[in-house]
């Protein structure tokens, strides 16, 4: 006769006396609790200190990418907004910031918070009359924008046309453009999960995503609330987007570029979604990797396009999930 | 009757495709009663919630509160303006503890202009809330899982939920549905006291017997339609009631 | 008069870029968004078989349309069929087979002037005036003929109407027997050999280049959406619209705005009538 096994998944014991804030007794439990955000910050920080400068460059533009996820997986994750409109919140933040530095001589310390504001205040009205649309349609039309941006910088020739905003000020000090973004990043990780934990407008949020009746019947506006949530999203696309612009001394149409609208889905599929951290992952592994695959060209997303189809089909957990359950419990087979 | 007119609904009309769900329906209601809502299954009882309330877009009539013409109101003003509702299904959020879920209603505008500035930290005022209206007999259960709660429970938390807003008006979608004998029995008394409180209802209703006995005014519905409209004796001895009921039978429900 | 002669023309190649995208997920409710890359790999599958086996041009066609077939099966049953009722997963899986499809031609070599399928005719005729090449006649005869057959086959016979059945009441329909699975691995076969087929009736006009595969894309979303997702009579009526849109801003404007003028219409779309043109009332519901 065939021999059943059936895979057991139990809770670590460290992890049920954790849980609950009464019962940690020992500073391994503290550690236990704790480990996982003190490796990321201790990652975050002493990681750019210690790789080469080529490859500071790529964390740097990483981070971009590390923003934008975020921003993805907090809209659609704690929103219910499938945004796809990354590369429209790089591209405004980029070209904003360059203007405000080609054309009027900001200095870029205050040409990136200046365009991060008014660039988000701009994604968010130009989304605002779609904000009622559900799931896929928000999708489509947010994924369009930028498309059309592009394609309208291009037919009539504003901010440079296709040849973009050249000869920006750059940040020369290296250390500061590293560590302008990963402070930020750590800001804003531990910003967003702690609204959308403990703050009561996360809680607003939570229900505009699966209970809008209910926040309706609280006399709460929700295309208001929406507007609040694309605010803090297209902020983070926007700063992401200004930076950029001023670590390549240039703002251009590439800046409008589908890859900022699919990478964060892309990294949240591979990271996990469901918890603010695996978008993070996602952009940390992907963006290293498709750097180390440069040399086969566009090969390289045709891998792209295979590891996300197979994440999306095959292992939806992602790799975030996966390395929690390992973390938080233990299994083995048991015969049935 | 010196009473303040509080809501007017008039000639209330809307269509599904060619149903006529709810067919020029009017009504006055007072500051401080409790009107109810009766009439069989697919009457356009929660049709017309809706309507008033602004869920649904109505096709044509008005609705008036507090001598405002609300009809075009978008949803979240209506309630915001003081006209609250509850749903007949259930609507709390499950993955959160049962004080959360009263947690966006005391975040809006209308709970922070009603306390004035005074409503400290929210989880303690939905808690107090929550305790009021029967949640104090277990003080565990106001942190269980919304979830994982009982019907009783869950339909306590949804007027919890209008509760929060401190309005003037509250129409309740089934609140007695699907609860057993006891649960009623411990539900009459809260609306009565929300009535003492001030706080005028309007219960759409299949409990008749309970009905009867808390409401001042019973409005009838059939296809739509708006039979009558008067004090619960008079609805209870109107032969068109029984009819649109029973189609002229027995009238053993009642007893 | 030119403006209306290639006005049709540009609707109907519209029509036959966006049917097979309306028609899968109007039936199957998969959005399958690998439909660009399906319409390039049957042109380049067609070239393959043109050249280097040197087949005679019917045949290649004939061939190649089978062979999309059966990768419109097998991306059904392989793929999509896990992912089913998460709409965006499908879209991010659909995608991904489609990127990974016209990436890897991209990389054996799919671009500039070496791949081109030679027209049908080389002739052309006159109508009123206008010059028009026998390969355009001959897409607005195919896309005719298509319709008809498509009307046909959803309207009177069993299989098509098993489509229809699993697309209005999914549940419904398997009460009453209809293999839902079997009837969407169809509905996916047949969207992506109407994609195909565009692909080899319209890449004679020009190259095939990668660059189309997202063009046909977008063009195929741009008319669904406008034309009420799923509905084909919409995206015909979509089809019309934008196509005419295109060709005025084409001749008053420049030709770089065709392009903007699909997006646009999309995006004014969605906001004024989110169901489309011809969405219905459940179709409203879900969306807003």
């Amino acid at each position: 006769m065939m021999q059943e096994l059936r895979k057991e998944r139990l809770d670590r014991g460290i992890k049920v006396r954790a849980d609950s804030i009464y019962a940690i007794s020992s500073l391994k439990e503290i550690m236990f609790l704790m480990g996982p955000g003190l490796i990321l910050v201790f990652g975050l920080l002493v990681l750019p200190a210690v790789v080469s400068p080529y490859w500071q460059r790529v964390l740097c533009i990483a981070g971009v990418y590390v923003l934008l996820s975020i921003s993805f997986g907090f809209l659609a994750n704690y929103v219910g907004l499938v945004c796809l409109g990354g590369a429209l919140f790089v591209g405004v933040g980029g070209y904003l910031s360059g203007i405000l530095n080609a054309y009027f001589g900001l200095s870029p310390l205050l040409a990136i918070p200046l365009a991060t504001v008014a660039g988000a205040f701009i994604c968010t009205l130009l989304l605002l009359p779609c904000l009622p649309l559900r799931g896929v349609y928000f999708a489509i039309i947010s994924f369009v924008y930028p498309l059309l941006a592009g394609r309208l910088i291009a037919a009539t020739g504003v901010f440079g046309g296709t040849d973009g905003i050249a000869e920006l000020d750059v940040l020369t000090n290296k250390w500061v453009n590293i560590y302008l973004i990963f402070i930020l990043i750590l800001v804003v990780v531990f910003g967003i999960s702690r609204l959308v934990n403990y703050e009561d407008l996360g809680l607003v949020f939570r229900g505009v995503k699966d209970n809008e009746q209910a926040i309706t019947a609280s006399g709460l506006n929700i295309t208001f609330y929406k507007a609040q949530a694309v605010f803090i999203g297209a902020a983070l696309g926007c700063f992401g987007g200004a930076y950029l612009s001023h670590l390549y001394g240039w703002a251009g149409m590439s800046l409008f570029a589908i890859d900022f609208s699919i990478l964060p889905v892309a990294a949240t599929v591979v990271g996990g979604s469901g918890i603010l951290y695996g978008p993070l992952l996602g952009a940390f592994l992907l963006i290293p990797i498709s750097e180390a695959l440069r040399a086969f060209g566009t090969l390289r997303i045709v891998f792209y396009a295979i590891v996300l189809v197979f994440f999306v089909v095959f292992w939806t957990e992602g790799v975030l999930e996966y390395v929690r359950r390992k973390y938080e419990q233990f299994e083995h087979w048991v015969r049935v | 009757m010196n009473k303040e007119l509080l809501l007017q609904v008039k000639d209330l009309c809307k269509s599904f495709g060619g149903v006529k769900a709810v067919n020029n329906v009017s009504f006055d209601l007072y500051r401080g009663d409790i009107m109810g809502i009766i009439g069989p299954n697919g009457s356009g009882k929660t049709t017309l919630n809706n309507l008033i309330t602004g869920f649904i877009k109505k096709d044509s009539g008005k609705v008036y509160f507090k001598g405002k013409d609300i009809s075009s109101w978008p949803a979240y003003k209506i309630v915001d303006a003081g006209l609250a509702r509850t749903f007949q299904l259930l609507r709390p959020y499950p993955t959160l503890p049962a004080f959360k879920n009263l947690i966006p209603p005391l975040y809006s505008p209308r709970a922070r202009r009603t306390s004035r500035g005074k409503l400290g930290d929210r989880a303690a005022v939905s808690i107090d809330i929550l305790e009021e209206v029967g949640f104090e007999r277990d003080a565990r259960v106001p942190y269980k899982l919304a979830g994982a709660l009982p019907l009783g429970y869950l339909k306590r938390l949804e007027l919890c939920r209008c509760l929060a807003l401190k309005p003037e008006l509250i129409i309740c979608d089934e609140v007695f549905s699907g609860l057993s004998m006891s649960e009623i029995a411990s539900m009459v008394p809260l609306m009565e006291r929300l009535q003492r409180e001030g706080i005028t209802l309007i219960m759409v209703e299949h409990r008749l017997r309970e009905l009867f006995k808390i409401a001042n005014r019973v409005l009838v519905l059939n296809f739509g339609e708006k039979i009558t409209e008067g004090s619960p004796q008079e609805i209870f001895n109107d032969e068109k009631v029984k009819e649109a009921y029973f189609g002229g039978g027995e009238t053993y429900v009642f007893s | 008069m030119e403006l209306v002669i290639y006005g049709i023309i540009n609707s109907v190649s519209l029509i036959l870029m966006s049917i097979g995208f309306a028609l899968a997920y109007g039936v199957s409710r998969v959005p399958n968004f690998a439909h660009g890359a399906l319409f390039i790999l049957t042109g380049y599958i067609t070239w393959i078989f043109l050249y280097q086996a040197g087949l005679p041009y019917a045949l290649a066609v004939i061939l190649s349309l089978i062979i999309i077939a059966l990768i419109g099966a097998a991306l059904y049953q392989l793929i999509l069929i896990r992912v089913r009722g998460m709409p965006i997963s499908e879209i991010i899986a659909s995608f991904g087979v489609g990127l990974a499809i016209l990436e890897l031609l991209r990389w054996a070599g799919l671009r500039g002037m070496t791949y081109m399928l030679p027209p049908f005719m080389k002739e052309s005729l006159n109508i009123a005036g206008v010059p028009v090449s026998y390969h355009r006649v001959i897409i607005v005869g195919a896309a005719m003929i298509m319709l008809f057959f498509l009307w046909y086959f959803t309207h009177y016979t069993k299989p098509g109407l098993a489509l229809r059945a699993i697309a209005q009441n999914e549940r419904a329909a398997l009460v009453l027997g209809i293999d839902s699975d079997r009837a969407a691995t169809v509905a996916v076969s047949l969207g992506a050999v109407l994609a195909g087929l565009a692909g080899v009736l319209l890449l004679p006009l020009g190259n095939i280049v990668v660059e189309m595969g997202y063009e046909v894309l977008v063009f195929a979303i741009a008319v669904s959406v406008c034309g009420g997702l799923g509905s084909w009579k919409g995206a015909v009526v979509a089809s019309f619209l934008i196509g005419f849109a295109q060709i005025i801003t084409v001749t008053y404007l420049a030709s770089h705005y065709h392009f903007v003028v699909a997006l646009l219409i999309i995006i004014i779309v969605l906001i004024t009538k989110p169901s489309g043109l011809y969405g219905r009332q459940k179709e409203l519901e879900e969306r807003v």
